[in-house]
């Protein structure tokens, strides 16, 4: 019996060295040990044994299967092992430098800057107001205290429409409308396609963007005034910046000023962005002209705001470094299709 | 405009302070400095020299040897310019001395030394001279140093003529002397004039306005036996530092006023004019202005008259047969007022902006003009004594500017500025301004100055700027406002447009653009296209340019076709306004689009057609929770695929259309490419309230899935076949699992069945299905055998 024992394991020895393959693997363990296997084949021989015997000879026997299980098994293991590394061998490295048909889509520049400007601004709580592009003189000219010989009414300047309404020449033409339309308290922004008859180069456009900004409320001072746009040109900026008020005129603030801020190219220190000043010239602003404030219905007596322009055109130039201010309603796909992301 | 601080300091003794800083203050209380120009430093070791002997150069025509005084040191000078002679005082450059920058060194001119240099007044660069020396009449020492003897040394700063606008009294020296005069605290002088009384009895000049309308002041003055020819050095020194030529002395003392007190005036040569009468043209003629050119008047134009004569234009320019000539010795002095809105329109009209239509234009005091006749008065009798008055001063005065007075309190000021500007200030401030204040029981009441009311100053805020201009805005302590909290919500429609761009860009790699309002009707001709909208620009710079458009997708097809070198395939799109027509109110219909293109010269029509569906069936779904359906359309626009076209309706609401391009533009763009364009309203796609997810249970039992093939019946759309399994029970849901495009066109659909309570039989659902195979062979769609 032991002799048979024996035997099996060095022809078990020999058949699962040859195994090449999970299949063969398997084969060998259906003919040891399933159930017309080798090692049932000796137990069921066990019957003829004396019980002595018997219980050395299953002692041997369970051993034997519990060899030939594990070998298998550490068989099967490595057969596994080569396969996958007889597959990860003849992988290829693929190059992932090779340029591909992908293609990212882009924003208008404008729509980027006018996002992160919106951002701030909402949360500083202002709302964000939609306008027409199509206005009357009132909404353009009247409300805002531009007289009905102001030279802005020019025909060189504005766009006329034969039935009378016009092309907006500023983001102001929002003011009275949106005044109507929530009375004071009111914190909003306005941004908008802004239009002016002239020719164009490259720093002049017929059709640009403006964002234009009020805050009207009890007590709203020139001192709140200047706080608050050295705080959102910070923001803008996303700097420390300066800011220096100059006395300017524009008929529907009073007192009206140009905002300059420190070059940012320059600090400060004088160069030819600035004109050796230090100083850029970026937005008008002013308190609301009382008349201004009366014609959107809002007592002047009890309430004051400030106003102020942003040229969302031009802060997109000064970012990304457009030089052509005619890139941007080009249509060009080589120039609009760098800005990817916002 | 230019200034001359030399002139502002007749006014106010700016005597121990920096100037520079003075002008950067002026740039941040007053107006914009563009630029500080210094004049004379580049002028030394200049005196005034006699010409003592003038001697032929042997070897040279042009050249004279001369000896010069140059005050206790006789130099030997050679000479070239034409006008030397003996006994002549020049300016002559020292050795050692710098003139426009080069330095002054003894050297040999033409085989002769010269130890000095005689200047013309162009070298000292104070006129544009050149044409020889300086010849200095005045009665000054020899050997005084130019730089005392005359105003050579000077700065001059340029204001930015728009910051002005609403400043008509900054248009001369005498209110720039103010604002300084305001600045510093020191004051103001007043303006040395004529004494004119005296003439009250002579006759007067004969003025008639007869246009009271636009002309609102002429006063005139008649002088005779004026022999001065040349204006004094130091008035032609101001005028050219100042941008202007001298002319004549009549005439420059015209201009001098000008600069000095805004007030322009006119001289007209009394032989030709001595009586006035101001009124539209009437009639349309050529009229020659002083410059020589020949301009177009018409019955618009306020003019001067004399004797039936039109001898002016009126604020803008005298005519050249009335000008001072060089043997004129009698004039007629204008100065008046005029309507600031007409001299503008006349002066666009002509095309001719000059120095007194500028200042008309900004609305002057009329107050100036009989002060100005004053002041021409003394300084031509300071320069020329002889000179004779023979007529009174004479005044028609139609329209005065009243102003009312301005009332208010400190609690005002406080509020307005946030800040506390004391009492005092104010007072201080505004009566250096010429503002007359009173200060009672703690209200101020301000009578604003003429040259202020015109249009400038007239309500509290007005008053406001003054006082806190002049105490600095830099000086202000800066503070956050105190506002009450309120929540910010983004309107519907912006939240959609945000959403939109972000699924076309980085969904379906689409590029942003952005273009114009109207038609480019020669970039639509290129495509085959005519222009596409009814409303006109009045004033378009060209005609090509004049039809608001009232679709976006043919200036997106404009956009396409210049870019088709850009890749094989790509999209754009933009959201902007179109113009539908007038509405019955007479305004403008303006629609906010969404225009989108697809270009590809590498897939089918079909292909591009079904992506555009599902860019805007994406949109409807993730914008706005809902699902889009499509009809095909019949009404097509120039542009769009009669057949390929088709309504986009998200949940009930159309909101626009998908559409194949029509062949013939198509192949304008390119031969092979393929382009898919959509329309979307986005004021009517914003509005729409999203859908909140309507949750459906899930079974939780097993489902059966059934597979269908039919055969494509092209007179049968899917959405009609549809019809016939809807309402089908227990049917949850059907999905296409394949289209073939063989001989005989079939789709194979999967039908899931799924019941809350059961597991469902093979047997139970096979009825359902037989039914649904029933009804689609009704509609002639029958299984594939």
């Amino acid at each position: 019996m032991q002799q048979k024992i024996d035997e099996l394991v060095s022809r078990f020895k020999q058949d699962i060295e040859k195994a090449a393959d999970s299949q063969a693997v398997e084969n060998i363990r259906i003919a040891y040990l399933g159930k017309k296997g080798f090692v049932t084949e000796i137990l069921q021989g066990m019957k003829a044994l004396s019980h002595e015997e018997r219980k050395e000879v299953g002692r041997s026997v369970n051993v034997l299967k519990a060899d030939i299980e594990k070998q298998i098994a550490q068989r099967a293991e490595k057969i596994k092992e080569e396969q996958l590394l007889k597959r990860i061998n003849e992988s290829e490295r693929f190059d992932v430098t090779l340029p591909t048909d992908f293609t990212q889509g882009s924003y208008h520049p404008i729509t980027i800057i006018q996002r992160e400007v919106e951002e701030i601004f909402l949360s500083m709580g202002f709302t964000i107001e939609d306008y027409d592009e199509i206005v009357d003189d009132y909404h353009c000219f009247e409300s805002l205290n531009i007289p009905k010989h102001h030279p802005a009414r020019d025909m060189q300047d504005t766009y006329y429409i034969e039935n009378g309404q016009l092309l907006k020449t500023h983001t102001s033409a929002a003011q009275n409308y949106i005044m109507r339309k929530y009375g004071a308290p009111l914190r909003a922004i306005f941004p908008g396609r802004c239009f002016r008859n002239e020719s164009t180069d490259a720093s002049h456009e017929n059709t640009f963007f403006q964002m234009e900004g009020i805050m009207i409320d009890k007590d709203i001072s020139i001192s709140n005034l200047i706080y608050f746009m050295k705080t959102m040109l910070t923001e803008v900026f996303k700097r420390e910046v300066n800011v220096r008020l100059r006395p300017g005129f524009f008929p529907f603030v009073e007192p009206g000023f140009e905002l300059d801020i420190n070059c940012l190219i320059c600090g400060g220190e004088g160069c030819p962005s600035c004109k050796n000043s230090g100083w850029l010239e970026l937005c008008p602003c002013g308190m609301i002209h009382p008349k201004v404030l009366e014609y959107g219905g809002i007592d002047s007596e009890e309430y004051t705001g400030f106003a102020f322009g942003l040229g969302l055109t031009r802060l997109a130039m000064m970012k990304y470094g457009v030089g052509d201010i005619r890139d941007f309603n080009s249509g060009n796909l080589k120039a609009l299709s760098q800005f990817t992301n916002i | 405009m230019l200034v001359s601080m030399n002139w502002v300091q007749d006014f106010v003794d700016l005597s121990g302070l920096d100037i520079e800083s003075l002008i950067k203050r002026f740039t941040l209380s007053t107006a914009e400095v563009e630029d500080i120009i210094y004049k004379g430093r580049d002028v030394s070791g200049v005196v005034v020299g006699k010409i003592l002997s003038v001697e032929n150069h042997p070897d040279s025509k042009k050249l004279h040897l001369l000896k010069v005084d140059a005050g206790g040191k006789i130099f030997d000078c050679v000479c070239g310019a034409p006008n030397v002679r003996e006994g002549m005082k020049t300016a002559f450059a020292t050795v050692g001395g710098m003139v426009g920058g080069m330095k002054i060194a003894a050297r040999p001119v033409a085989g002769a030394m010269s130890q000095g240099m005689c200047c013309s007044e162009q070298e000292l660069g104070i006129s544009a001279n050149n044409s020889g020396i300086m010849d200095i009449t005045d009665d000054i020492e020899i050997g005084t140093d130019i730089k005392e003897a005359y105003g050579v040394e000077d700065i001059i700063f340029e204001v930015d003529n728009k910051s002005l606008t609403n400043r008509p009294d900054l248009w001369g020296h005498y209110g720039i002397a103010r604002e300084f005069s305001a600045l510093t605290g020191r004051p103001l002088r007043e303006l040395e004039v004529y004494d004119t009384k005296q003439y009250s009895g002579l006759p007067k000049v004969d003025i008639d306005i007869k246009d009271k309308d636009i002309a609102y002041r002429y006063s005139g003055l008649k002088i005779q036996n004026v022999t001065r020819k040349t204006s004094p050095v130091d008035m032609r020194i101001r005028l050219y530092y100042c941008g202007m030529r001298a002319i004549n002395f009549i005439a420059d003392l015209t201009n001098y006023i000008m600069l000095e007190l805004s007030q322009p005036m006119h001289a007209f040569d009394m032989r030709k004019v001595s009586s006035i009468e101001v009124k539209r043209a009437d009639g349309e003629y050529d009229f020659d202005t002083l410059d020589g050119v020949s301009r177009k008047i018409d019955e618009n134009t306020l003019m001067i008259y004399s004797a039936g004569e039109p001898v002016a234009v009126a604020g803008v320019m005298g005519g050249l047969a009335s000008e001072i000539e060089d043997d004129t010795t009698s004039l007629l002095l204008e100065s008046a007022n005029f309507d600031c809105v007409s001299v503008r329109k006349t002066s666009t009209r002509l095309g001719l902006r000059t120095d007194a239509s500028m200042r008309y234009e900004k609305s002057l005091d009329p107050e100036l003009t009989v002060p100005a006749i004053k002041r021409y008065l003394k300084l031509m009798k300071d320069s020329d004594s002889g000179c004779e008055v023979i007529s009174s001063l004479t005044d028609v005065y139609v329209k005065r500017f009243e102003s009312e007075p301005i009332v208010f309190d400190k609690r005002y000021v406080d509020r307005y500025t946030g800040i506390d500007i004391s009492e005092e200030q104010i007072l201080k401030t505004l009566r250096s301004l010429g503002f007359g204040v009173e200060l009672k029981d703690g209200v101020f009441t301000v009578t604003v100055p003429s040259w202020r009311a015109t249009k400038d100053v007239s309500i509290k805020a007005d008053i406001i700027e003054e006082v806190t201009r002049i105490y600095g805005y830099d000086n202000f302590k800066i503070t956050t406002t105190v506002s009450p909290l309120y929540p910010v919500r983004l309107p519907q429609s912006k939240i959609s447009e945000k959403s939109v761009k972000d699924i076309l860009v980085r969904e379906f790699g689409l590029h942003e653009v952005h273009s114009y309002i109207w038609c480019d009707a020669k970039k639509l001709k290129e495509i085959g296209l005519g222009v596409n909208g009814s409303v006109r620009i009045v004033n378009a710079m060209t005609p090509d340019n004049e039809v608001l458009r009232d679709a976006i997708v043919p200036t997106l097809l404009t956009v396409t076709a210049s870019n088709h070198a850009f890749s094989d395939a790509f999209g754009i799109f933009e959201i902007g306004k179109t113009v539908e027509g007038l509405g019955s109110d007479g305004l403008c219909i303006e629609r906010k689009k969404l225009g989108i293109v697809l270009y590809s010269t590498v897939k089918s029509e079909r292909e591009l057609y079904f992506m555009m569906r599902d860019i805007t069936a994406f949109l409807c779904r993730d914008v706005k929770g809902m699902t889009a359906s499509f009809t095909p359309s019949d009404d097509v626009r120039e542009w769009q695929h009669p057949k390929n076209t088709a309504n986009v309706i998200c949940g009930e609401k159309g909101i626009g259309c998908i559409s194949l391009l029509h062949p013939s533009v198509a192949d304008k763009i390119g031969k092979k490419a393929v382009i898919a364009t959509a329309e979307i309203y986005m004021d009517d796609f914003g509005d729409i309230e999203p859908a909140v997810t309507e949750y459906k249970e899930v079974s939780k039992f097993p489902g059966i899935d059934i597979d269908l093939t039919f055969v494509v019946n092209p007179a049968v759309s899917f959405e009609k076949m549809s019809s016939a399994w809807k309402g089908t029970e227990n049917l949850i849901g059907v999905s296409l699992i394949d289209t073939y495009e063989g001989e005989e066109k079939s789709i194979t659909l999967r039908y899931s069945f799924s019941s809350l309570d059961k597991t469902l039989t093979k047997a139970e659902v096979q009825q359902s299905v037989d039914e649904v195979v029933e009804k689609l062979k009704g509609m002639d769609v029958n299984m594939k055998m």
